[in-house]
């Protein structure tokens, strides 16, 4: 094994040590954040990598949560009405909830609604090359439209409320520490392996012709390949992806609603991806761990003033750090290396990629 | 009868509210290509503006009241402006290649100016009084037309009119359509393209602080206010289609007409979802939006 | 191209470790305080000479424009306890936390109060979104949350105080005094949310029993500003009233669309239930004169308390301030927790909970009272017009404080509902 796998695994090894160093409040925290991590993943493989900029990933983590949250919540219920349902007035369990009391039908309708969603909005946009700026502000429009429906639908989703309350899963009280970790563990191992399964990705060819998608999308085409197909399969993997991650968060979180699928949260998570460095997937996975405590370290600090300092990192990052974290190093080691004369390769496709598309 | 002639007037109503938060984002957006997030944050200062006349104006010449609104009108273009002015300068100038980057910056600039705008003005809202003579409306019909929707309609024809007459006929105008038409040629043709980016950007903001000054009339002024005209502006922009105002005003019109029909017809709710769904479905069809500038581009 | 992208990773992890420790707060401190949590079993922070309580309202966002001034009450209410000499001879420190008008950072917030800074009570919330995303929170670690706004009712969490009103003393009383001395035909408008949607359900159900009519009832979503279509339904339906539970902002737009559209107050009573004289200060007097509103205080109730309450208010945070029922009643919040602290002789929750049954407190707006079965308080009702100067003219009060009643046990007609 090499240096490099080494320090992969020391990285892992960290956060799967957390729980022996972290109080329960901050574990939970972290937790939290890699559950964010992972929608970053799917984010940096769609724009950083493929150029593609979403403003609807809140869409597809919000999906993956709710249908997560309606097994949990009938399951809290103990056969009876979920109590949102009943001072809403609706008498019988929905048939469209039934299926939900399975947990298994559940969580994979959790990552299938999603990506189908996904599949179906991408295939469409795409095909008719609607692309850049056209693509995020209608992604923007998708939200909009689902985040107004779950809030109207009260009688159905819990409308602002979201849902919540929840008490066990498959048994498991949901409060207890030890459930907690078990749960936090789970997420690092999925956090770990759609990050494998990413890298693998973008080193395979696969990954160099999206990248070549980002660079020049019509070249592409002459060469004779469908950016359609590739554009569709990366974006309904980040929503399934932002699906996973919706998944976890509800169990460590215990709440989901339409709050969190709207248009602030889901331009957040972009902003995750900015800061790590868009085209790199571990620089993405830091990103949103980082932002995300930086958040939460200003807001506890300086409840009042904390915005501007959330205004000015992101200001801050496209100004002086186009690549993020992982850019900044890329210049620091390009200008050392230049400096000691050494030839390198002329930067890996990440410094090339000023701009995004 | 008088429902027709009055939800027909209600979506015209609705149209020039869409139009006016969507001028300035046609110049910015549909001309220059910036995605300006901030452009909420714009007509939340112009709509603060109008305050602060008002308040100095309460203090200073309470008899003349009435005419607040002629000095607030232009004050909240020209501070809304100058502040666009300064933000083309510092931070949009460096942008102008990596249009989605600057969606993010812009981002955080209407975090700041929300910030901002809660620590001079506070959190709650403030109120606006709207000058006594706007006051009512118009009885045909048996449908009352009231004077401030009025207003706010030949209001939004003028400035587009203006801003039209501007763009076309003036050389500072056509020089802005160079630029976004062509920079390097219009570079190439001695106009220095920085000066004119600048100023394209500063009139668009301008435009937004009018939005703003004519919203205190029928809605809410508070730090977030831009947020609720945001992602409708966009909408207006993307469905009329970029790089021509009558696209604008067609797109607006539109949205209006249709989203007060629907809502008529159901529920405000379920009005906003359809005419969202419509306009992602209409665009798949027409990426270009309603009316486009003709290209042979690929890219 | 690994090369370099390797070497970021080490950076990066470095980075991260970085991250990691400043999350867990200073590592080395924070292992001690951990030893010490996890031996420790009673969860309050009663060290030394102060007390810790979290004060957890939207300091930015869509709902800054109401909870920034709940903060304001009740920081002034800890400042009062302290300045008389503390609490069991400790001084109160608040520890303020911004919601941030999302409900999961309520939840987030809630947890870190209690958890980390050990706070012994939570004063916080204002959109019952807000306050369901604590109540877990504070249910699973035994935390007590002072909820001081009106609400939909139907909820009684055992770690929740509410010291706003529930149904039955703001909505129900105020619908049966419309039908004897407005009319029968009712239009409902309110906010696409829950408080709308179930405080019209129970409307619905009232006017069925008591002999109302309702002709019309529509949702607008959160932040909705056009009512052009809405005035229009409402001319055509001509009702006597329109009972309205617009939330924030839409109110502004509403009630100026409305005026414009040649409604005043003569022709169609609009009753709302959250306007209060802060919000009418973001609208205009002017705008809303005639109107009324049911609440459970007004800045012109007329007691001595209350003239105290709202000279220390202005003194503090500025002449043009104006206080109102939700602020009121965050105020009070404190001073009837101090009391119940007072009577338990204890910080600890359970002791705390135990004493709060039946105590009072002379409130500005009138005696209150803990009722102990169901954690809400005892209040009086009112119902005012509103003054071009922007205060209230007060109608109608229940004379004495009403017991509250969040399920509506009491009322027959009410039986359907849950």
């Amino acid at each position: 094994m090499t240096k490099k796998g080494w320090l992969y695994w020391l990285f892992f090894l960290a956060l799967f040590a957390a729980p022996f160093y972290l109080t329960e409040f901050r574990l939970s925290l972290l937790g939290k954040f890699l559950c964010f991590a992972m929608i970053a993943i799917g984010i940096s493989l769609i724009w950083g990598y493929t150029g593609i900029l979403s403003l609807g990933h809140g869409v597809y983590f919000g999906l993956g949560a709710y249908c997560m949250a309606m097994y949990l919540k009938l399951e809290s219920s103990h056969g009876r009405l979920p109590d949102f349902m009943e001072w809403s007035g609706v008498h019988q369990l929905p048939w469209f909830w039934k299926p939900f009391e399975h947990p298994l039908v559940a969580i994979s309708s959790a990552i299938i609604i999603p990506v189908l969603l996904a599949a179906f909005l991408s295939y469409f946009t795409f095909k008719n090359r609607i692309k850049g700026v056209y693509f995020s502000l209608l992604s923007q429009a998708v939200v909009v439209v689902f985040v107004t429906l779950f809030i109207g639908k009260q009688e159905w989703t819990g409308g602002t409320n979201g849902l919540t309350n929840f008490s066990t899963v498959f048994g498991f009280p949901l409060s207890s520490p030890f459930t907690q970790i078990i749960l936090y563990w789970i997420t690092v191992c999925l956090l770990l392996l759609i990050f494998l399964f990413s890298r693998w990705l973008t080193v395979s060819r696969f990954g160099r012709v999206l990248v070549a998608i980002r660079d020049g999308e019509n070249r592409v085409r002459f060469l004779g390949f469908n950016p359609t197909t590739y554009k569709v399969f990366v974006y309904s993997l980040s929503a399934a992806f932002a699906a996973l991650a919706g998944i976890m968060f509800v169990l460590q979180v215990g709440l989901i609603s339409p709050a969190m699928m709207g248009i602030i949260p889901s331009i957040e998570m972009v902003l995750w991806v900015a800061v790590g460095g868009r085209s790199s997937l571990i620089g993405a996975v830091i990103g949103a761990i980082v932002t995300n405590s930086a958040k939460s370290f200003f807001s506890e600090n300086y409840p009042d003033i904390w915005l501007l300092f959330l205004g000015g990192l992101f200001i801050g990052v496209v100004m002086f750090l186009p690549n993020g974290l992982a850019g900044v190093y890329q210049s620091f080691k390009q200008r050392k290396g230049q400096r000691e004369g050494k030839t390198h390769e002329a930067g890996s496709h990440v410094s090339r990629s000023v701009g995004g598309f | 009868m008088s429902v027709v002639i009055t939800q027909v007037f209600n979506g015209f109503s609705l149209g020039s509210i869409l139009l006016f938060v969507a001028i300035g984002l046609a110049v910015t957006f549909g001309l220059m290509g910036v995605i300006n997030m901030a452009h909420g944050e714009l007509i939340m200062v112009g709509a603060y503006m109008t305050y602060v006349v008002q308040q100095i104006f309460a203090k200073y010449a309470p008899q003349s009241m009435g005419y607040y609104f002629f000095i607030a009108i232009p004050v909240a273009f020209f501070v809304s402006a100058l502040l666009g002015w300064g933000l083309e300068k510092i931070l949009i100038r460096h942008l102008y290649h990596r249009p989605l980057d600057s969606l993010l910056a812009t981002w955080g600039v209407s975090l700041i100016l929300q910030q901002i705008a809660r620590t001079i003005f506070g959190a709650p809202n403030v109120a606006v009084l709207p000058p006594e003579w706007l006051d009512g409306g118009v009885r045909i019909a048996g449908v009352v037309f009231p004077y401030k929707r009025l207003f706010i309609l030949v209001f939004v024809i003028l400035s587009i009119f203006a801003l039209y007459i501007y763009l076309t006929k003036t050389p500072a105008g056509r020089r802005i359509r160079a630029v976004t038409l062509n920079r390097d040629m219009a570079s190439c043709l001695g106009i220095s393209t920085r000066k004119v980016d600048a100023y394209a950007f500063a009139i668009g903001s301008g435009f937004a602080g009018l939005a703003g000054c004519a919203l205190t009339l029928l809605g809410p002024i508070g730090p977030t206010i831009g947020t609720y005209y945001i992602v409708d502006a966009f909408m207006v922009v993307i469905l009329g289609g970029v790089g021509k105002l009558i696209g604008t005003v067609l797109g607006a019109f539109g949205i209006g007409l249709v989203s007060t029909l629907m809502e008529y017809s159901t529920s405000a709710t379920m009005a906003k979802v359809m005419m969202f769904a419509l306009i992602i479905a209409f665009l798949q069809w027409k990426p270009s939006g309603l009316v486009s500038v003709k290209t042979r581009s690929l890219d | 191209m690994h090369k370099l992208k390797w070497k970021t990773f080490k950076l990066l992890t470095l980075l991260l470790y970085g991250g990691v420790f400043a999350l867990s707060g200073c590592a080395a401190s924070s292992a001690v305080d951990e030893m010490k949590e996890k031996t420790k079993e009673t969860n309050t922070s009663e060290t030394g000479d102060t007390v810790k309580v979290g004060i957890l309202h939207s300091l930015s966002g869509t709902m800054a424009i109401s909870e920034v001034s709940l903060r304001d009450a009740e920081l002034m209410a800890i400042e009062e306890i302290n300045e008389s000499g503390g609490l069991l001879g400790k001084k109160i420190e608040p520890v303020v936390e911004d919601g941030a008008s999302d409900w999961p950072t309520f939840a987030e917030k809630a947890k870190k109060l209690l958890q980390k800074d050990k706070v012994v009570a939570i004063f916080g919330g204002w959109t019952s979104a807000s306050r369901k995303a604590m109540l877990p929170v504070v249910e699973q670690n035994n935390g007590l949350l002072w909820y001081p706004v009106q609400y939909e009712g139907m909820e009684s969490s055992p770690n929740i105080f509410y010291t706003g009103a529930t149904t039955n003393q703001q909505i129900v009383p105020a619908v049966s005094w419309l039908l004897e001395n407005r009319g029968k035909k009712f239009f409902l408008l309110g906010s696409d949310y829950v408080f709308p949607r179930t405080a019209n359900k129970i409307i619905k159900a009232q006017l069925r029993a008591e002999g109302g009519q309702l002709v019309g009832e529509e949702y607008t979503p959160l932040g909705h500003t056009d009512y052009s279509t809405i005035i229009s339904k409402i001319k055509e339906m001509k009702p006597d009233v329109v009972f309205n539970t617009l939330n924030g902002d839409s109110n502004v737009a509403f009630f100026k669309q409305l005026k414009d559209a040649g409604i005043t107050a003569k022709d169609v009573t609009v009753m709302s239930v959250s306007i209060a004289e802060e919000e009418i200060r973001g609208i205009g007097g002017d705008v809303l004169a005639g109107h009324l509103a049911v609440w459970n205080y007004f800045q012109s109730t007329d007691t001595p308390e209350n003239k105290v309450f709202v000279e220390k208010y202005k003194k503090k945070y500025g002449k043009d301030r104006v206080t109102d029922d939700p602020i009121e009643a965050a105020y009070f919040a404190v001073h009837l927790w101090a009391e119940a602290v007072k009577k338990a002789g204890s910080f600890d929750v359970d002791k705390v909970k135990k004493a709060a049954d039946g105590i009072e407190y002379k409130a500005p707006g009138g005696t209150v009272k803990i009722d102990g079965e169901t954690q809400h308080t005892w209040k009086i009702v009112r119902i005012g017009e509103i003054q071009p100067n922007g205060q209230f003219k007060e109608l109608w009060n229940s004379g004495k404080a009403i017991k509250p009643d969040p399920y509506l046990k009491s009322y027959p007609w009410a039986k359907d509902l849950n």
